[in-house]
């Protein structure tokens, strides 16, 4: 669907007409992309973060489909493997620091863009569909992002690896079967290794699948803005080609400026050290710790130090780690207020920026943190906020909330003034 | 015309209301189903453990040269196995300690082999999330117990590597073994 004011595709080369007719392709472009796909007007900077994220699959694409030409899923020369890109294949170096911190810069970006969602209420009517996908793209990424973390074969991911398939180990009894299934053995080794590259490779593509459902549900409704007021009109909006095409090029342009100076000139600043050290089953690294994008969830894991009733606590550690997750996916009826957006909404905005925020950074803090006190305590307090937040304070708010006033349209956020709306008063 | 020709059959039954067609379905599909979920067993087991990794699961260590109050690491699955030779002062400790105050209440009898009190064999994974504990090799540290100690989270165990402290919910696991001499053991 699109505003019967989009612009419509007419191809004028007779190639593209012949084209059209056979394999309308460019016009899918077009009304997808291009001048044929009308956006708010008002959609500020944190719109941007989609764009980017694209890229950053793109980046991680193309980066990753060149390592696998180099690289060899061993066990034996697993680690060797990468030494050799870093040290002997031509750019080698660049491609592997580029695909390690591609994974950083994706999950940066997309933190952004999911943070962005929270705060405008992008889950509610009509695109909780578009929600509901995204949180299996961050599912998507999880995996990806782990799977691909083990593969350079060091301590860190060989014991990344043994920490988080023995997560499975938690569950009642299929747990160990489970396991030992997953790995293909009694340890990571060899078998759990081939896997995971063999997966590594497949996620991604399957990522592109959703990305795809992610923005065709998006267009239906069409995007979302900061106002959270539906178009109305063809002054509310812009053509996506050139207007934001031109402003995502402007932000990605920013976005590939930072990423090269990490690139170049820190690029193991997010990596661990203990991960150039190569994989020893007998020996344990004294402070194991996931990728930093893991860390909210690791704290939520760590959590848990004592049984709740009769579930053992690791069981419960690993259910809240992977319900802090499921649960975004009933945001869209757990938050009931009309209102979309956060800048009209007085007490869900206290909550968003004093309590939301505040806990997911604590978390990140302690998930990264050595397990003692006080990071074990204050990570307890925050999970315990954090899911409060989104299944008793979100329902209250938004039974409690009076909101504050809404322009009547997009025009009249913009511009202060809108001469329909003078006409729907004066009717 | 064609959508009429498929719904639109002969009554062959004599008028019992099942029509050859509806058999020659279900029977269609639950053939087409069964032979989905038969084909999905190998797509499914190919990633459970191999035979050579199983074939590997067993494991003969000569125990002779350890001495009492030492202990050493050996590879059992991939994974680290820890034998120990308690010293009688060890076992009086681990003997010591009421079954009440244990998490996971075990007795050092029921965790080593009949008249062998003094040989702990114990994998070397911590039950909590995996870790190598430390106490097996020489100036390691023990912990509060005077067994082992997991140093990711904490855990400590006592000198029959059951749980006394930490996170870890459950003793050192026991493998199975038996003693193929006075001097070798087979695990697994």
């Amino acid at each position: 669907m699109s505003f019967p004011w989009a612009n419509e595709y007419k191809p004028s080369h007779p190639f593209m007409q012949w084209m059209d007719e056979k394999l309308p392709v460019p016009r899918l472009v077009y009304n997808a992309v291009g001048a044929g796909y009308p956006v708010p007007r008002n959609l500020n900077y944190f719109w941007n973060f989609g764009f980017m994220a694209l890229a950053c699959l793109g980046i991680q694409i193309v980066t990753g489909i060149i390592l696998a030409m180099h690289y060899a899923a061993n066990g034996g020369v697993a680690f060797d493997s990468v030494e050799h890109i870093m040290r002997d294949v031509n750019w080698g170096w660049l491609m592997r620091y580029a695909h390690a911190n591609g994974a950083s810069a994706f999950f940066v970006v997309i933190y952004v863009h999911i943070f962005r969602g929270f705060f405008y209420s992008s889950y509610k009517a009509p695109r909780e569909m578009v929600w509901l996908l995204g949180v299996v793209i961050f599912l998507l990424m999880m995996a990806t992002g782990f799977l691909g973390y083990v593969l350079p074969w060091g301590q860190m991911s060989f014991w990344g690896a043994k920490v988080i398939t023995g997560l499975f180990g938690a569950i009642p009894l299929v747990g160990e079967p489970l396991q030992q299934w997953l790995l293909g053995g009694f340890a990571p080794d060899n078998a759990a290794l081939n896997r995971f590259f063999s997966l590594h490779y497949l996620l991604p593509f399957v990522i592109v699948g959703v990305v795809v459902l992610h923005i065709w549900a998006l267009h239906i409704p069409g995007s979302s803005n900061p106002t959270g007021v539906e178009i109305k009109t063809e002054s509310d909006t812009v053509p996506f080609y050139p207007y934001f095409i031109a402003k995502d090029g402007w932000t990605l342009g920013v976005f590939l400026f930072v990423f090269c100076a990490v690139l170049f000139f820190a690029p193991n600043m997010l990596g661990h050290p203990d991960n150039y050290i190569p994989a020893n089953p007998m020996s344990t690294p004294a402070h194991i710790v996931p990728e930093w994008y893991f860390w909210p969830f690791y704290a939520i894991l760590r959590a848990f130090t004592v049984n709740f009733f009769f579930i053992p606590a690791k069981l419960m550690g690993v259910m809240a780690m992977f319900g802090s997750i499921l649960v975004w996916f009933f945001l869209p009826w757990l938050d009931k207020s009309p209102v979309r957006s956060g800048a009209y909404r007085p007490l869900f905005r206290k909550f968003f920026w004093f309590g939301l925020i505040p806990a997911m950074l604590v978390l990140f803090y302690c998930g990264g943190a050595p397990a003692e006190e006080p990071y074990v305590v204050l990570s307890q307090i925050a999970a315990l906020y954090y899911f409060a937040h989104f299944l008793i304070i979100l329902p209250l708010v938004s039974a409690v909330e009076k909101p504050e006033p809404l322009p009547y349209s997009i025009t009249e956020a913009v511009l202060g003034h809108d001469e329909n709306a003078k006409l729907a008063n004066a009717g | 015309m064609a959508e009429q020709a498929v719904t639109d059959t002969p009554e062959t039954g004599a008028g019992d209301g099942v029509r050859r067609r509806d058999f020659i379905n279900i029977a269609a599909v639950s053939a087409a189903g069964v032979g989905g979920l038969a084909t999905l067993v190998p797509l499914i087991s190919q990633m459970a453990p191999s035979a050579d990794v199983l074939a590997a699961s067993s494991t003969e260590i000569d125990i002779s040269s350890i001495q009492p109050g030492q202990a050493i690491k050996a590879e059992f699955r991939k994974q680290p196995v820890f034998l120990r030779n308690l010293t009688p002062q060890e076992i009086a400790a681990a003997e010591a300690v009421p079954l009440s105050e244990l998490r996971d209440p075990q007795t050092l009898k029921e965790r080593t082999k009949e008249g062998k009190l003094n040989w702990l064999i114990t994998m070397g994974v911590c039950t909590h999330l995996g870790c190598v504990p430390l106490g097996a090799g020489e100036g390691e540290v023990k912990g509060d117990f005077g067994g082992y100690f997991c140093p990711c989270h904490g855990s400590s165990y006592d000198t029959a590597a059951r749980i006394r402290k930490g996170p870890a919910p459950l003793n050192l696991q026991v493998p199975e073994f038996e003693f193929t001499s006075d001097t070798v053991v087979k695990i697994g």
